[in-house]
């Protein structure tokens, strides 16, 4: 299958461009990050606030099973225009990551296709490496649990 | 029991990874690496094998001695981390898509 999703991070800059092309009219696309529920079902997690327009703030939250936050993050809008684009920061709390800024373009392809680009603007270059590496460490620990309990079935 | 080994899986062991940063900068027969351990031989030596198997590391015999090399291709594969990256953002975006293909024929 062809890889839908595209990222382009050319090295020792501090922005990357994300690329997508969707099997869905635009303004579906566009609807997936306009409303509050579809974005918590596909981002998977709660979305405790969104204002969609000018001025506007947003924020995220996600809990494990046990209820503890895991996962926070919030910014403004500062751009709001229905079907084309949404211009905002982001900023996980407690990262020490600090504020990136982002600029979504929906585009329309065809009737039934459309495209999303997401240019992320990060405060350094060497942030948005670590950034990038977050999955990467991510895999580790998996790749790291799955290990444990592989060597907790020999134990037993 | 053989388990398939990813490099991932490999390196998330700090062993490993400390024997992978020795071979780096030389290559060396298993009784060297070990040397450098407090563990058993027995335990490095499974460590080099596993190391092996995933491909971090190659072998090459030097008339009766083993030497293990480091391998750069396969440790750039790791250092390749924008793969992950866009793995997690296309598992997303294909969410993404099929929440809204059901959204569109539920209206």
């Amino acid at each position: 299958m062809e890889r839908k999703t595209k990222v382009i991070a050319e090295e020792g800059k501090q922005y990357l461009t994300i690329t997508r092309e969707f099997d869905l009219p635009v303004e579906l696309l566009f609807k997936a990050y306009e409303d509050p529920e579809i974005v918590s079902q596909w981002m998977g997690t709660k979305v405790i606030k969104l204002e969609n327009k000018q001025h506007g703030s947003w924020q995220f939250e996600t809990s494990d099973a046990k209820g503890n936050v895991v996962f926070q993050a919030h910014g403004t809008i500062h751009e709001f225009i229905p079907g084309q684009k949404i211009i905002r920061t982001f900023e996980m709390l407690n990262a020490g990551f600090d504020v990136q800024l982002e600029f979504l373009e929906f585009e329309k392809l065809t009737e039934e296709t459309s495209r999303l680009n997401i240019h992320t603007v990060y405060k350094t270059p060497a942030l948005r490496d670590e950034m990038l590496k977050l999955p990467f460490a991510y895999g580790i620990n998996m790749a790291h649990d799955r290990l444990q309990e592989v060597q907790a079935q020999f134990i037993r | 029991m053989d388990l398939r080994r990813d490099v991932f899986q490999a390196i998330a062991d700090p062993t490993r990874r400390a024997i992978l940063t020795l071979v780096a900068i030389q290559a060396m027969t298993p009784g060297a690496i070990a040397e450098q351990f407090d563990s058993s031989r027995q335990t490095i030596s499974k460590h080099i094998q596993i190391l092996t198997e995933c491909e971090l590391l190659k072998q090459e015999q030097n008339g009766r001695e083993i030497y293990y090399h480091f391998n750069p291709k396969k440790m750039k594969e790791i250092a390749d981390f924008i793969e992950p990256f866009r793995t997690m953002w296309d598992d997303r975006f294909n969410k993404l898509e099929s929440i809204m293909k059901k959204y569109k024929t539920k209206k």
